[in-house]
């Protein structure tokens, strides 16, 4: 078995809380993130739910003590909220001290500035500080620059699973020794754009979402920011580090189906928890939990339900989507599931996937409906976007 | 570590860098401050049918794509990394546009089906049926030189070939905004070339390229590729120690590199930047540019590289793209180097092979 890389801290803001402590207690005492949109205007605010975070931008402005002169997105305060509650987590106090390095993902970038000056710009001097704002890179140079990181720092953006692919980045250049320290997750804010986009695609769903239902009607969607510290085994080693989980399995395939849609029989998923399984040298049986996408989309969950069947078969361990919880939020997902992954590890709790009555015909899933305790060694996380990217992340215990 | 050889380039551009027949010599300067890619002849590598619905990054980016690994005579690649700065610009700003002008109705989704940043990779998988690995970075400046990192990576876990590259295009309203900042030239200030510019910003402008890289060295071998790092944030007066830390860690002297290619825009703002290198530790050493010919773009440091490979493997520095007169008998080690308004710094070293 390969033991990985460590995590040494991580951060986390969602619908379900501001810290990592309040998303526990959210999960655990099954309270779901979903409700009507308040900070966007919007005419579809009636027909949707989304997982939003209440703190408006001033608020978020506040709390971050950013000056009046700042040109953040709201992705890139949350984002800052997040990877700062990771470094503190992780008690790193000089950040120079070995080389770190930051990966962010997002798809939104800052498109909710863009989106709200588009057109004013040009008449109005005030929000031009924003022009710059819009570009996915620029939310993680501002966030590493705040954590005093001026190295490698770069940006993923594969849509709806762009935060695996940072994390996993970061793993192998640990791994590699390219660094001695990363932190890595992703953010996203909500939009008009995204909100409209998926409107578009008739997959919002007007109710609760309903993950791995056999009637679901569609995702939610959310906004959210998380971020893991990765240090090297010598980092842990010198600085004497607190060990939360190891990030052991990783692998990214290609579905080369659709630009939207996934096949069928979850080829691109199938491939990408192969490969995983293999990095980690694990074997199916060895994994105790799946976080899975489960977004609820009627696509999404019977392509991912058919690629578990095909590499778990007969034995499928306890599987849950928390996107009931949070909704789904884009490129920040697989961070925030990776954080829900490692709690899940700490605390030996399955965490529940709400809203669930009936399985999905073809494939009989039945996903953990309450809260499981029980041993957890391993735990697998699915994260899936259009391009047909399709990434898996495997968490062991400490 | 082990080694990583260029096998196969590709480069659409403001340039007929298609043109098989065309070679760097053949290239003017840019005399526009906005200036669109140089067509190629879509029809020879997408079909018909397909054209009309693709937005001008993914073509361009199946088109340098296909140039690269045919090159390279690889089919399949096990993993493509693309880097994009901006993503598919032009589909974002068309479905913001429907949104905002028809207050979010009638809309319909392809526009935003195709907004997406890993659009062009997504598209060049699927045209290939490539189930491999597939990452798109899109950190500004450094989005290709990251794609690199990554590919090198791929390598060293014992992939055979990995397809990498940059694409970025240019979208109407995003120049116009761009303008307002003062990032875009102003026109006429351009008659005399950028170098005789004296204004603030860079040219506007769009393109692909893409390589094959490989674990072996092959009949079409371009170059090696030796290293690259990125800092994103790092002061004026630490770029020259950064530059000889980057030799230094692959055991060479500033006096043995044979070129040294620059990201010089012309920007009178941040231009000085290079200059200080240009007179100080880069004086003794060819010097050469290439955004006079490709004008910029969050990727268009991968025109750089492509520009590296046709010199090293020509063996030649083309009087158009030189910054100074040093002359040289062997082109063997070659250092790029690029920023763009004084952040995302990066150092790519190449050698003949």
């Amino acid at each position: 078995m390969n033991k990985g890389v460590a995590i040494t801290g991580m951060g986390i803001i969602s619908s379900i809380g501001n810290t990592v402590e309040e998303n526990l207690l959210s999960l655990l005492n099954q309270t779901p993130g979903i409700s009507v949109i308040e900070n966007i205007k919007t005419h579809h605010k009636n027909n949707i739910k989304v997982g939003e975070i209440k703190a408006s931008n001033e608020e978020l402005i506040n709390q971050l003590g950013l000056p009046d002169s700042n040109s953040y997105s709201r992705t890139a305060m949350l984002a800052e909220i997040a990877a700062k509650e990771a470094v503190k987590n992780a008690g790193i106090t000089n950040i120079n001290k070995c080389k770190t390095g930051f990966i962010s993902a997002t798809s939104v970038g800052g498109m909710d500035l863009t989106e709200k000056y588009f057109y004013s710009q040009f008449e109005e001097t005030k929000n031009r500080k924003y022009i710059e704002s819009h570009s996915a890179g620029d939310s993680s140079s501002k966030v590493a620059k705040s954590l005093g990181i001026t190295g490698f720092v770069s940006t993923i953006s594969t849509a709806c699973s762009s935060a695996a692919n940072s994390i996993m980045m970061g793993a192998r250049m640990i791994k590699a020794g390219k660094l001695d320290r990363v932190i890595v997750g992703g953010a996203d804010c909500l939009s008009k754009f995204t909100i409209n986009g998926f409107k578009t695609l008739l997959i919002l769903s007007e109710d609760n979402c309903r993950p791995f239902d056999t009637n679901r009607t569609g995702l939610n969607l959310g906004e959210a920011a998380a971020f893991l510290v990765l240090e090297s085994d010598e980092c842990v080693k010198k600085g004497n580090k607190n060990v939360l989980a190891y990030v052991s399995g990783w692998a990214n395939a290609n579905d080369a189906f659709h630009q939207t849609a996934s096949s069928k029989d979850g080829e691109g998923a199938t491939l990408a928890m192969q490969k995983a399984l293999k990095v980690a040298g694990l074997k199916p049986e060895n994994i105790d939990y799946i976080n899975a996408h489960g977004t609820a989309t009627e696509n999404n969950d019977a392509s991912e339900s058919a690629a578990i069947r095909r590499i778990f078969e007969d034995q499928i361990p306890s599987v849950s989507s928390t996107k009931a919880f949070t909704g789904h939020t884009l490129a920040a997902a697989a961070a925030i599931e990776a954080v829900y992954s490692v709690l899940a590890l700490q605390n030996s709790t399955v965490f529940p996937n709400l809203n669930f009555q009936t399985p999905i015909e073809e494939t009989q899933i039945f996903p953990e409906t309450e809260v499981i305790i029980k041993e957890l060694n391993h735990v697998l996380s699915n994260s899936f976007g259009f391009g047909g990217n399709c990434s898996t992340l495997i968490f062991s215990k400490a | 570590m082990g080694k990583y050889f260029i096998n196969g380039i590709g480069c659409v551009s403001a340039q007929d860098t298609t043109n098989s027949e065309k070679d760097l010599f053949n290239f003017k300067e840019l005399k526009e401050n906005k200036v669109s890619a140089c067509k190629p002849n879509y029809k020879d590598f997408i079909p018909p049918a397909m054209i009309r619905r693709m937005s001008a990054g993914i073509k361009m980016g199946v088109v340098a794509s296909s140039l690269a690994l045919k090159e390279a005579n690889v089919k399949i690649p096990s993993a493509i990394v693309t880097g994009s700065g901006m993503g598919c610009l032009n589909d974002s700003e068309k479905f913001l546009r429907n949104i905002i002008d028809n207050d979010e109705q009638f809309l319909t989704p392809t526009a935003f089906i195709q907004s997406t940043h890993n659009t062009v990779g997504a598209q060049i998988a699927l045209g290939l049926g490539c189930k491999a690995y597939n990452v798109t970075y899109v950190h500004d400046a450094t989005s290709f030189e990251t794609s690199i990192i990554d590919a090198i990576l791929k390598l060293d876990e014992e992939e055979q070939n990995v397809l990498v590259g940059g694409v970025d295009e240019l979208a109407n309203h995003t120049v116009e905004l761009h303008k307002l900042i003062g990032h875009v030239k102003e026109e006429n200030t351009l008659e005399k070339g950028i170098l005789n510019s004296n204004s603030k910003g860079a040219v506007y402008s769009e393109g692909a390229q893409f390589f094959v890289l490989e674990n072996r060295k092959t009949e079409n071998s371009y170059a090696e590729l030796v290293d690259v790092i990125t800092y994103d944030a790092i002061l004026e007066e630490e770029v020259t120690s950064k530059l000889e830390a980057f030799l230094l860690a692959n055991n060479l002297k500033t006096s043995e590199i044979d070129a040294v290619i620059l990201g010089v825009n012309g920007d009178v703002e941040f231009d000085g930047i290079y200059q200080k290198l240009q007179d100080t530790i880069l004086k003794e050493i060819p010097q050469v540019y290439y955004k006079h010919l490709s004008g910029e773009y969050n990727t268009a440091s991968a025109f750089g590289m492509w520009t590296a490979c046709k010199m090293i493997k020509n063996q030649i520095i083309p009087e158009n793209l030189r910054l100074n007169s040093v002359e040289v008998n062997s082109i063997k080690n070659v250092l790029l180097y690029n920023q763009y308004r004084g952040k995302n710094h990066s150092f790519v070293l190449l050698k003949s092979c």
